[in-house]
């Protein structure tokens, strides 16, 4: 009953069909056949690091989505969990050797030290404020990424690890037919980079899909109400710490799953790409230009950013050639920083769109 | 159990906390000479932090915000005090005590300056419109540190910057067989001169009984007819002005800065806030020593240790009183 009440005014909501729905989930499809198809429509490694860069990142910021925006936590260490499962997979990858035992045992090591701290931290302080929250898990974060640059023994300090993957993964695994000449599927060559994109792919939706239906399941019900309403959710008897530390756990192991995809594509892990503040800034970044509180948000803000990380900083430095002569504002305009005006579109989102471009574009602009 | 909680907090209570780390590190320790450089060390530490952490829980404690971007204005502070410096070579570096005090008085006086009028700024442009909305509080502050570290390095580049030191305030001086630094005494007054006035302001005077009257109940102010959203302001700048005095101080004692200061030190400063209480002035002043204490302590007892010293004190805090030390707001 009680369940019902709070969900049914969303239902309404998504039972209408409005360009701005058209827009956003033709948009997530394209996305998603772009994905599906990206070895062949896409054949240059640069295009596929960058494919596979969205499909992981897209699983990242999905389930710091299910954090800040459906049940409003904010966290900042996020990247703590990611890099967990990185740098457990290629310890494991390193010590180990290449093979599938050591991503499934480096991997699962690396998922249970993110779950076992998340329940750690969930506990000591989420049943304080917010703001709180955020500051515990920026000191935590913050010390994880000092700990991983000291303890160079294990995780390679500053440089990171380099290590090698399964040999069913790497290039040289190739399918060959009965003279021994390699196959080609639509001209691409069929080889273990081939199995290594769908793996991460397919691995990618699998967790995606998994959130989308913890977010439509009555526990992401019970989270937005206690979003909306923290006293109201608890009065009704919902244990608020409860769902709080346990959504905290499901994020931080989605995310040390995702770590562990990272690992295993990049064949590389270190502070830079795993654990920095940059990319917990960027998963922010993300999920609130893509729209908090949308699963689908995740996915328009992960292609744009990624886009714009790439193109903006070429069109950056076109502009800063041309005003060469001017002083400052070449500054300004260099490549380095693009950050500076991703910050205050950044800012202006959070001003006149919180909830983001597929938010406000879904019809969900108007709330808080 | 009961009566000795009661001896302890009819010695002061938890204000007893750094006098108790320090009694056992001497223990530990063992060596007066390296005890009491270490103690100082620590203590010049953690009133430098308290420069930072002061305004960040004030802010707090008032107006309910949290101001992630608090680390921009230290760093801004510790540049600009820089700036001034370098400017003034001739009297930083020369025999007058009087130049070298003025040049000083300059540089912390700049960054102080600016710490208040962009605290003016950003109140007025960047927080004002999200009051009492957490979340985008946290998301717009932490915008308005992405793109203040990002002018930084526009203005004065990504290389190291080597902060002058007054002659004055070079060099040491002994007791007994401990050389004692100049700076670090310096550092220490300053920092408690900071906390004297601030707590004669909070109270001692009518401004101060307003702004504990706010932090306690807002709405009951604003009833009486006072105008809070001025308060709102002067403390904001007032913190923001601490921050950069401490980013400056700061400066002056590492002599080598680089744009990555001020996202460093908010660790720290954040730690020291949880680990205080938010809001309070005591608080903050109690967290700071305990961590300028514990950091120095730890590196020189457990050198391995020395990094997740202040995490770990953190989460005793936390597991013994979840809301700080001395938590001036509940909620």
């Amino acid at each position: 009953m009680t369940t019902q009440s709070i969900a049914s005014p969303m239902h309404t909501v998504s039972a209408r069909v409005t360009i701005g729905r058209i827009i956003v989930y033709g948009f997530a499809a394209i996305v998603g056949l772009c994905l599906l198809f990206a070895p062949f429509l896409f054949p240059d490694v640069r295009a596929q690091e960058v494919a596979a860069r969205i499909c992981v990142f897209i699983v990242l910021v999905a389930s710091y989505d299910l954090l800040i925006g459906y049940t409003g936590i904010v966290s900042f260490a996020h990247t703590m969990f990611f890099g967990l499962g990185a740098y457990g997979t290629a310890i494991a990858l390193k010590t180990m050797g290449r093979g599938f035992d050591a991503i499934v045992v480096g991997g699962s090591l690396g998922v249970a030290a993110a779950f076992i701290l998340a329940v750690l931290i969930g506990l000591l302080s989420l049943r304080v404020k917010e703001i709180f929250f955020a500051m515990v898990t920026l000191a935590a974060a913050s010390v994880m990424l000092v700990l991983a640059s000291q303890l160079s023994n294990f995780t390679g300090g500053e440089d990171g690890i380099t290590y090698e993957i399964p040999r069913f993964f790497s290039p040289a695994n190739r399918l060959e037919d009965a003279n021994g000449d390699q196959i080609r599927l639509f001209g691409v060559p069929v080889t273990g980079r081939l199995y290594l994109y769908y793996f991460v792919f397919l691995s990618s939706l699998a967790l995606f899909y998994l959130l989308v239906r913890i977010v439509r399941s009555p526990l992401g019900t019970v989270l937005q109400a206690i979003r909306e309403n923290e006293m109201r959710a608890e009065a009704i008897g919902y244990r608020v710490v409860a769902y709080r530390t346990s959504v905290f756990c499901i994020a931080a192991v989605v995310a040390a799953l995702a770590g562990v995809l990272r690992a295993v594509w990049l064949r590389y892990t270190g502070p830079d790409v795993t654990l920095s503040f940059d990319i917990m800034i960027d998963v922010l970044l993300m999920v609130v230009i893509g729209g908090m509180g949308t699963m689908v948000g995740a996915i328009v803000g992960v292609v744009i950013m990624t886009l714009a990380q790439f193109y903006l900083k070429d069109l950056m430095g076109a502009g800063a050639q041309a005003t060469a002569d001017l002083p400052l504002i070449p500054d300004l305009l260099n490549p380095d920083r693009w950050l500076l005006w991703l910050g205050v579109l950044f800012i202006l989102l959070v001003y006149f769109f919180p909830s983001g471009i597929a938010g406000t574009l879904l019809g969900k602009g108007g709330r808080k | 159990m009961n009566s000795l909680s009661a001896t302890f907090s009819r010695f002061g209570g938890v204000m007893l906390l750094p006098v108790i780390l320090a009694l056992v590190a001497f223990v530990l320790i063992g060596r007066p000479s390296s005890w009491l450089t270490l103690t100082i060390a620590g203590l010049a530490m953690g009133m430098m932090i308290f420069l930072m952490a002061s305004g960040l829980s004030l802010i707090f404690g008032l107006m309910d915000v949290l101001n992630f971007g608090h680390s921009a204005f230290v760093s801004f502070g510790a540049f600009i005090g820089a700036t001034v410096l370098a400017a003034l070579g001739i009297w930083v570096r020369g025999d007058s005590a009087f130049l070298n005090i003025l040049a000083l008085v300059a540089a912390i006086g700049a960054a102080t300056a600016f710490g208040a009028l962009a605290g003016w700024f950003f109140e007025r442009v960047i927080i004002k419109p999200v009051y009492a909305d957490h979340l985008r509080q946290i998301l717009i502050t932490v915008g308005a540190l992405i793109v203040a570290e990002e002018i930084l390095l526009v203005i004065w580049g990504g290389t190291p910057m080597p902060v002058p030191r007054p002659a004055i305030l070079t060099g040491s001086f002994l007791i007994g067989d401990v050389a004692v630094e100049i700076y670090r005494i310096f550092a220490f007054l300053l920092g408690l001169a900071v906390y004297v006035i601030l707590h004669l302001t909070l109270n001692r005077t009518r401004i101060g009984l307003l702004i504990r009257a706010g932090v306690e109940n807002r709405e009951m102010v604003e009833a009486m007819g006072f105008r809070i959203d001025r308060l709102f302001i002067g403390v904001f700048m007032a913190g923001s002005a601490l921050a950069a005095m401490g980013g400056a101080m700061w400066a002056g004692y590492q002599g080598l800065i680089t744009p990555a200061l001020g996202s460093e030190l908010m660790v720290m400063v954040f730690i020291v806030v949880i680990i205080g209480g938010l809001g309070s002035i005591q608080g903050s002043l109690l967290g700071a020593l305990m961590v300028g204490l514990t950091t120095n302590y730890v590196a020189f007892l457990f050198p391995k240790l020395a990094l997740a010293s202040t995490m770990l004190l953190m989460m005793i805090v936390l597991l013994w009183r979840p809301w700080g030390l001395r938590p001036a707001v509940k909620g």
